[in-house]
């Protein structure tokens, strides 16, 4: 075993710049699902632990939309052969009527309570898709699910139109972020998630925006899902875990620094280079870490959520404040009425 | 009807373990506020380590009865229930008690609760890999009672377990001044350190106790299924599920709301494809967080 | 003879937010002293912040001669200066009995002996000791929450506003109770709303304006005094008339 035959093959050009390419168009569409979960959690303190549901349901939905006729060999339902963007369009409602189903029980109630019944809602999707005959090929998945502007690139070429797409729709997703969390209405959800920390609800009021927010942050999961589903041409219910679809994402949020739409697309990059990139050492590692990487990378996961939260809880890029740094920060008591000013309330 | 009644036996077998896991759950719920999403994975690593002994060292013991498990269970058990209690009080020295003094909120700790889960189910896998395992080889024939129901002698020790437990979990939390300090932390942790009880202490025993049920409920769900390290996440929405409609806090609502989901999901297969029966909890807890959102049987937080 | 309780130059509040500027308060051993005030005053801030239950940003606070200014609320009352709040000062789901033994927590031996004694003290919680605190009226949770106060035979009393939301007859059997504690050698200091009733059983009283002590009198000097009287007693007199 001489060491020097054993240099990574990952540093030759050809496969670095392959790699990177699809690193980024991953990266890219995790991107816009952690700018979703940062409309939710980081501007809205809705806590929603079942990313990867509405992300599911998006990629099935736009599959299924644009798909060909299932064949003989296949069982799934629609194959409509719609043009692809209807299909993203679609993916993007199917994931916002599930926000607004498994909202509007919860988001009125204990915060916690949505994180409890979205950690659940995943794993129902993938029972109905593995054991419901006829509606999306059960376990073996879909495939041969139609490229957009497949036109454009020959064969491996493609890659680079599809980073384009990518890019296009995170920069899309980000300017419209911006421009709605810079809004009155962001302002109200700011609002909301601070005066909540006791993580009851208040009021019919805040139930509205939260519930704007969640849908539209269930709308953006659902695309970047859509988007998925077209770049990898295959699709099964083992795919989306939990880990995979959820976890990460939050992690890449609170490595980021919620509240803080730059600090959601830094924290995918920098989580997503850790996660996709640690497969590539694997061989570099010893025989005992190296047939272990995915549980060490998961365990790294768990980990980095937690070190985040005790060491640095504003995330890599904190949020930039936009009050008066006079006003008592969030989670402090409300502020008692000083002397000399008559208190109305009790 | 027999197949209706052979079911809700498998569902008072089934609602047991749910019951056991949900109890431990609602204890650290109630005096800790948040949700331990960590909890269905420590489960997990509770049945691994009822596996060293029995498994990877061997002792399985003679038997008992007719018991699929011998007398080896007993110290496995005992190492379970001490390990997963370790677990949770580390945790709270090392995490929670620090979010909590810089007043972190509940819903922090729900995700740190959640980093903690996913690091311990990838330990359990890089420990004991992927593939479900056993703790006995041999098979468990089951009895045969009147009108031909079955039940094998290790459903009867799981249900008996559980009841035997709830019973000594009920003279812990009113017979005791640890459980009555329990209760009253859980009512309000303010006024409990203002009337003099060391509330962290308090927290402690209080993770010790869950940790324990946690690990003896994950040992059952082996016993019941099989050891698998991804057992215990997917345990969680009918933790979730049983210790809501009991009233979070509640441990004897958490046992009966354990029941309900155990009986409910084993019961609806009569009409709906077996595949589906993930989703049955979640439509109970849709359902009483619709209607009754502190629980059928009022929640003490 | 040093006081039972020396509160020095006390400064206190929430979070960074300082309410209460160097208030000194003391208590004689089995004095019956009352702090009132407009609201807002921060008396119940000051209270809280004695008791150990806030943090305090200045100032020292000794008791029986000890120096307990760091002491946390559950120590403070191991010291024998137990502490009532205004709400939410009984465990709901918890029996009367089992309120009464979770403020003897600390006591190693005769818990029951002394449940027994503090239900004596209160004839409407001595009738039904398994009723669930959640079940009580607002009287009789007070009388519960006093009860629990005395399980640990404090030297000291902390009441904070004891008789807001009761009943004028209520009203008058709490301020009873408390003089009869206080004819057991307790020493109560309680900040109180209805400063005319609370006054005429005091020893002593403070007046505490906009965070600062402005008067310190003894109890029926301070009704006679025609500040006072202006400022806070005819106040209240013309609320209650209208």
């Amino acid at each position: 075993m001489n060491p020097i035959l054993e240099a990574p093959t990952l540093i030759t050009w050809v496969g670095s710049v392959n790699w990177t390419v699809g690193f980024l168009t991953t990266v890219g569409i995790f991107a816009i699902v952690a700018l979703a979960l940062n409309l939710q959690w980081g501007y809205t303190g809705v806590f929603n632990f079942g990313v990867v549901a509405f992300f599911m349901v998006g990629a099935y939905t736009s599959s299924l939309l644009t798909l060909e006729p299932a064949s003989e060999f296949e069982d799934y339902a629609f194959g409509l052969e719609w043009p692809i963007p209807v299909g993203w369009a679609a993916g993007a409602l199917a994931a916002g009527v599930l926000a607004l189903l498994v909202g509007l029980p919860t988001l009125r109630l204990r915060r916690d309570f949505l994180a409890i019944a979205t950690i659940g809602v995943a794993t129902i999707l993938r029972s109905v898709v593995n054991s419901t005959e006829g509606l999306a090929n059960r376990g073996a998945g879909l495939n041969g699910i139609p490229r957009f502007l497949d036109g454009l690139a020959d064969g491996a070429d493609y890659r680079w139109v599809m980073l384009g797409i990518v890019l296009v729709m995170l920069a899309f997703s980000y300017l419209v972020l911006q421009a709605a969390t810079a809004s009155p209405w962001g302002r109200v959800l700011r609002g909301i998630r601070d005066n909540e920390d006791t993580a009851m609800a208040a009021g019919k009021h805040t139930t509205v925006f939260r519930m704007q927010s969640f849908v539209l942050g269930g709308m953006m999961m659902g695309l970047a899902g859509a988007i998925f589903a077209h770049r990898q041409g295959a699709i099964s219910p083992t795919g989306f875990s939990d880990l995979f679809g959820t976890f990460l994402v939050w992690t890449m949020l609170i490595v980021g620094g919620s509240g803080n739409n730059r600090g959601a697309v830094l924290g995918a990059l920098a989580v997503g280079f850790f996660w996709f990139g640690t497969p590539l050492i694997q061989e570099d590692l010893p025989d005992f870490l190296g047939t272990r990487v995915f549980q060490l990378r998961e365990l790294a996961i768990g980990a980095l959520i937690i070190i985040f939260l005790l060491l640095r809880p504003g995330g890599l890029l904190e949020e930039q404040p936009r009050v008066s740094r006079f006003v008592p920060k969030p989670g402090r008591r409300p502020a008692v009425a000083t002397a000399g000013h008559e208190e109305g309330g009790p | 009807m027999i197949d209706i009644i052979q079911l809700v036996i498998i569902g008072i077998i089934v609602g047991s373990i749910v019951g056991l896991g949900a109890m431990g759950l609602t204890l650290s719920y109630g005096v800790m506020k948040f949700a331990n999403f960590a909890h269905g994975d420590s489960m997990a690593l509770g049945m691994f380590l009822a596996f060293i002994v029995v498994g990877d060292l061997g002792w399985a013991g003679g038997n008992i009865g007719r018991l699929s498990f011998g007398w080896g269970m007993i110290p496995a058990i005992a190492l379970a229930m001490a390990g997963v209690a370790m677990l949770n009080v580390g945790a709270d020295l090392t995490i929670y008690r620090r979010l909590r003094s810089r007043g972190a909120g509940i819903i922090a700790m729900a995700i740190a609760s959640l980093g903690l889960g996913i690091m311990v189910r990838a330990v359990v896998q890089m420990i004991w890999g992927s593939a479900p395992q056993r703790y006995a080889t041999g098979i468990n024939p089951a009895l045969t009672l009147p009108g031909d129901l079955k039940v094998k002698p290790d459903q009867f020790f799981i249900v008996g377990l559980t009841l035997v437990v709830a019973f000594g979990l009920y003279l812990l939390l009113y017979r005791t001044q640890l459980g009555k300090a329990m209760r009253a932390t859980s009512d309000n942790p303010e006024l409990a350190e203002i009337a003099g009880i060391d509330t962290q202490r308090i927290r402690l025993s209080t993770w010790a106790i869950s940790g324990a049920l946690t690990a003896l409920a994950g040992v059952m769900l082996a016993i019941q299924a099989q050891l698998r390290f991804n057992a215990g996440f997917e345990f969680l929405l009918p933790l979730f599920a049983a210790t809501i409609l009991g009233g979070i806090g509640n441990p004897w609502g958490a046992l009966l709301g354990g029941l309900i989901v155990g009986v409910t999901q084993e019961v609806s297969t009569e009409w709906i494809d077996p595949g589906l029966k993930p989703g049955v909890p979640f439509v109970l807890l849709i359902l009483i967080l619709l209607v009754r959102p502190r629980g059928i049987f009022g929640s003490s937080v | 003879m040093n006081p039972l309780l020396e509160a020095t130059e006390v400064s206190t509040g929430y979070g960074e937010l300082e309410i209460v500027h160097g208030v000194s308060v003391d208590v004689d051993q089995g004095e019956l002293v009352t702090i009132i005030g407009p609201n807002g005053a921060g008396k119940s801030t000051l209270l809280k912040a004695i008791a150990g239950v806030l943090p305090k940003f200045s100032g020292t606070v000794t008791f029986d001669g000890r120096d307990v200014t760091p002491l946390s609320a559950p120590k403070m009352v191991a010291a024998g200066a137990s502490f009532v709040p205004q709400t939410d000062n009984v465990f709901p789901s918890l029996s009367i009995r089992e309120n009464l033994e979770m403020g003897g927590y600390q006591r190693v031996s005769g818990v029951s002996d002394r449940v027994a004694e503090v239900l004596a003290m209160f004839p409407e919680l001595e009738r039904r000791p398994g009723e669930q605190a959640s079940n009580l009226s607002g009287g009789q949770r007070q009388a519960l929450a006093i009860g629990r106060a005395l399980m640990l035979d404090p030297r000291l009393l902390m009441l904070d506003e004891p008789t807001a939301a009761l009943s004028p007859v209520m009203r008058e059997e709490i301020f009873d109770r408390i003089e009869e504690i206080r004819s057991r050698g307790v020493a109560v200091l309680m900040v109180e709303q209805n400063a005319k009733e609370a006054l005429a059983r005091s020893d002593r009283g403070y007046v505490l304006v906009a965070g600062e002590a402005v008067l310190e009198q003894a109890g029926r000097e301070m009704l006679d005094n025609p500040d006072v009287g202006r400022l806070f007693l005819g106040l209240e007199a013309a609320e209650s008339a209208s």
